[in-house]
């Protein structure tokens, strides 16, 4: 277990040669300054810093070291500075607050003094032990000064590194084409940058498609997306890949090898980024509330569809059922849009009833009705029979439907939304509440259904006898979503969506750079937002496009290849895809994807991995600096 | 063994990401505990070598923390999951080495988890403390 030392002395080369910047590790040049920050008493007033300080000066390699009332004030950068050219500093040491807040600055102090910024080093005396220790100045001020031994042993074995610029394929690959995709596309286009979109349908639109009547809009769904359609179609910029799928992804930002597989042939597209709007699914309902037993029961979708088509039987007496299938029935999360969904088409239904119903004129489909788009959404084929004669509500009152939505809560949120429910009341749409415990039941009752409930506020049961019932589902991801998710190397969540870098502050973007997602592929969302959200992926992922290039951090695996015996467990392990396997049977680390992680390194049986910045030498020369004296 | 009251030396093993600025959140919000601890800020709970672990053991620490984000929240995907599998291979090498389990701890600390890094670290300090010091200092 012993760890060999590492004799990094670099014999004959000392001697003659001048003091350069930077110098090599374990070389005599090491010209370690140290700032010890009082932070005014938030470090001064728990911990000794003059003690601290002359403790610093007698480590190995330490040529300077002094206290700074407030190093990150404009006079304690610029005594940094000037330290730092005065005393010849080839590393740089600030004992202070934190590297997570503070780092950046005063690495960029080093750069200034014309010091790599990798040659920075950082001791964590305020946070992690100023603070923590306010009431044991003795003890604080002793693991103050192991704090900075432990830097200035790091600081020691710090190499400068050069931050490698990768140059981007101004190029987007599109995944999905709903509104989220056309727009982020259309949006890219428009910016001069090459668009590949991708679509597994032999139509563009997406879920739109199958919608009827849009809320906040006069124009059908139709009439609103064509033109967004018609655009992309005919944009110099956009390539439209219809009946195709993405069959394979490799590389990273900037440098992405795609192939997209269309009717079995296949064609490869490099790009640089790519932007992930693969939509979602309505749930079906099976066995829920007599969906898939009668035949007038259905999801809100194929409400629309038939409303659309012009398919919609003779019906008077409808109910909206609510959250089915959703919110701890089978999904545990709210799909947030069913409610103002169903109150739009209970609007529609209202507001078109005499035309919907064939009392305008215009010919109506009486029997057997079956449209291709639910057949093709379903698993069995259902019969919309509205059976001539045989007892179809056909004597339905034309003076307008009856209309009950059942709910456990409307939630029509935002401003708009709210105007639509107000409406709803005023034209005597029934809202009833139900509980999760005392769901409504349907049940067929002659040629009626019949939906028992439980009235909360009567406290008795009830029945409605409907000639439709519809169901509102929740949108749930498509299972191939998951697929996708491998093949890219980006997460989804619980419930199959795809999920974001950071919940509020990076909602489009993933942890792996160059790769966006938007519309409903990351949860429910309606046109409005998944639009936005389209255009917004557009705007990340022109970015690193319009700039050409990206900088790499310098914190990187590096293999050597004399050590590596390719045994590949390090590709294995790599969350990002950054190494792959030469043709000479050894790893090679692809520097713009690596994060620097450090997983691979940890995991080299031959230990031929070296993080950059963080070796293992240096975290080794860490612990034992921590422990000296300690056995 | 005397009872001689001694202070355990613990190294820890934070990654970045999460931990470290849960162990800086527990600064910022003045949480005091056992001042025991030395930090070593590493890039992911992923990137710590088993070695590192048993080195600091046998050389004079009497206890290693470990801390990565919680499943599902790791920075780098899955780096804290590699920690896990490995800290399951460090509890073995404890054995061959002759140190006690409870001187190796792997802990998921996020960002806004002040309160359980000192919370974590006086568990562990108390804990040490009734061990006595770690069998290579004698």
């Amino acid at each position: 277990m012993e760890q060999p030392e590492q004799p990094a002395e670099t014999p004959g080369e000392t001697e003659e040669q001048p003091p350069e910047t930077p110098a090599e590790p374990g070389s005599e040049d090491l010209r370690i300054g140290v700032f010890v920050c009082h932070c005014g008493t938030n470090i001064g007033g728990f911990v000794d810093v003059p003690s601290v300080v002359e403790y610093t000066k007698t480590l190995p390699d330490v040529v300077f070291a002094t206290g700074n009332l407030y190093s990150c004030a404009e006079d304690g950068l610029a005594s940094i500075r000037d330290a730092i050219k005065e005393h010849k500093l080839n590393r740089v040491i600030v004992a202070s607050c934190t590297p997570r807040t503070h780092g950046p600055l005063f690495q960029g102090v080093c750069e200034e003094a014309g010091l790599n910024k990798y040659l920075f080093e950082f001791a964590n005396i305020r946070e992690q032990c100023s603070w923590v220790h306010m009431k044991e100045k003795e003890e604080a001020t002793e693991k103050a000064k192991d704090l900075v031994r432990s830097a200035v042993a790091k600081a020691a074995l710090l190499v400068p590194q050069e931050e490698m610029k990768v140059d981007v394929v101004p190029r987007s690959l599109v995944i999905g084409g709903g509104v989220a995709g056309l727009s982020a596309a259309l949006s890219l286009a428009g910016q001069r940058f090459d668009v590949h979109l991708v679509e597994k349908e032999s139509e563009l639109g997406g879920f739109t498609r199958n919608l009827n009547s849009l809320y906040l809009g006069e124009k059908s769904a139709e009439e609103t997306i064509k033109p967004l359609i018609d655009r992309v179609m005919s944009h110099e910029n956009i390539t439209v890949h219809l009946n195709s799928q993405v069959g394979d992804v490799s590389g990273f930002i900037g440098n992405f090898d795609t192939t997209i597989v269309s009717n079995g042939s296949s064609q490869e597209v490099k790009v640089g980024t790519i932007i992930i709007a693969t939509g979602a699914l309505e749930y079906l309902p099976d066995g829920l509330y007599g969906y898939g037993m009668y035949d007038n029961v259905v999801t809100l979708t194929e409400f629309e569809i038939l409303c659309k088509s012009h398919k919609l039987p003779k019906v008077n007496k409808v109910a909206f059922i609510q959250c089915v299938g959703s919110r701890g029935q089978d999904k545990s999360y709210c799909s947030r849009i069913c409610c103002v969904i169903s109150i739009k088409n209970a609007l529609y239904l209202t507001e078109k009833y005499a035309e919907l119903m064939g009392d305008d004129g215009a010919e109506r489909v009486e029997v057997g009705v079956s449209v291709p788009e639910i057949a093709s959404r379903r698993r069995r084929r259902r019969r919309m029979a509205v059976a001539e004669g045989a007892g179809a509500p056909a004597a339905a009152p034309m003076g307008g439907p009856e209309i009950t939505i059942f709910n456990r809560d409307v939630m029509t949120y935002g401003a708009n939304h709210e105007v639509y429910y107000n409406e709803a009341r005023e034209k005597r749409i029934r809202f009833v509440r139900y509980t999760p415990e005392n769901r409504p039941k349907v049940t067929q009752e002659g040629d009626k259904l019949a939906v028992t409930y439980y009235h909360e506020t009567l406290k008795t049961e009830r029945k409605l006898l409907a000639d439709m019932v519809v169901l509102a589902t929740p949108l749930v991801a498509p299972p191939d979503a998951a697929k996708l998710s491998k093949m890219l190397k980006v997460p989804i969540g619980r419930d199959g969506f795809f999920l974001e870098a950071h919940v509020k502050l990076r909602p489009i973007d993933f942890a792996t750079d160059g790769i966006f997602v938007c519309g409903t592929a990351r949860g429910p969302a309606d046109i409005t937002e998944s639009v936005a959200q389209g255009l917004g992926t557009a705007s990340r992922a022109a970015i690193p496009m319009a700039r050409g290039f990206i900088q790499a951090e310098a914190i990187l695996a590096q293999v050597d290849p004399q050590i590596c015996t390719g045994c590949g467990t390090c590709v294995a392990n790599c969350p990002y895809g950054a190494i792959r396997m030469t043709e000479e049977g050894v790893a090679e680390v692809l520097a713009a994807a690596c994060k620097g992680c450090g997983c691979c390194g940890a995991t080299c049986p031959e230990k031929a991995i070296t993080m950059m910045n963080y070796t293992d030498d240096q975290l080794l020369a860490q612990g034992r600096s921590i422990l000296q004296g300690a056995l | 063994m005397e009872e001689q009251e001694y202070e355990p030396l613990i190294v820890g093993f934070l990654c970045n990401w999460c931990s470290y600025a849960g162990a800086d959140l527990a600064g910022t919000s003045r949480i005091q505990y056992p001042p025991n601890i030395r930090v070593i800020r590493v890039m992911c709970s992923g990137m710590v070598h088993p070695n590192l672990v048993i080195n600091a053991l046998t050389k004079g620490a009497d206890g290693v923390l470990m801390c990565g984000c919680h499943p599902g929240d790791c920075h780098y995907l899955e780096g804290n999951l590699i920690a896990e599998k490995r800290a399951e291979a460090i509890d073995l090498m404890l054995e061959d080495f002759g140190l006690e389990p409870e001187r190796f701890r792997l802990e998921w600390v996020s960002a806004s988890e002040g309160d359980k890094f000192a919370r974590v670290v006086k568990e562990m300090t108390d804990a040490l403390k009734q061990l006595g010091p770690s069998p290579y200092k004698t």
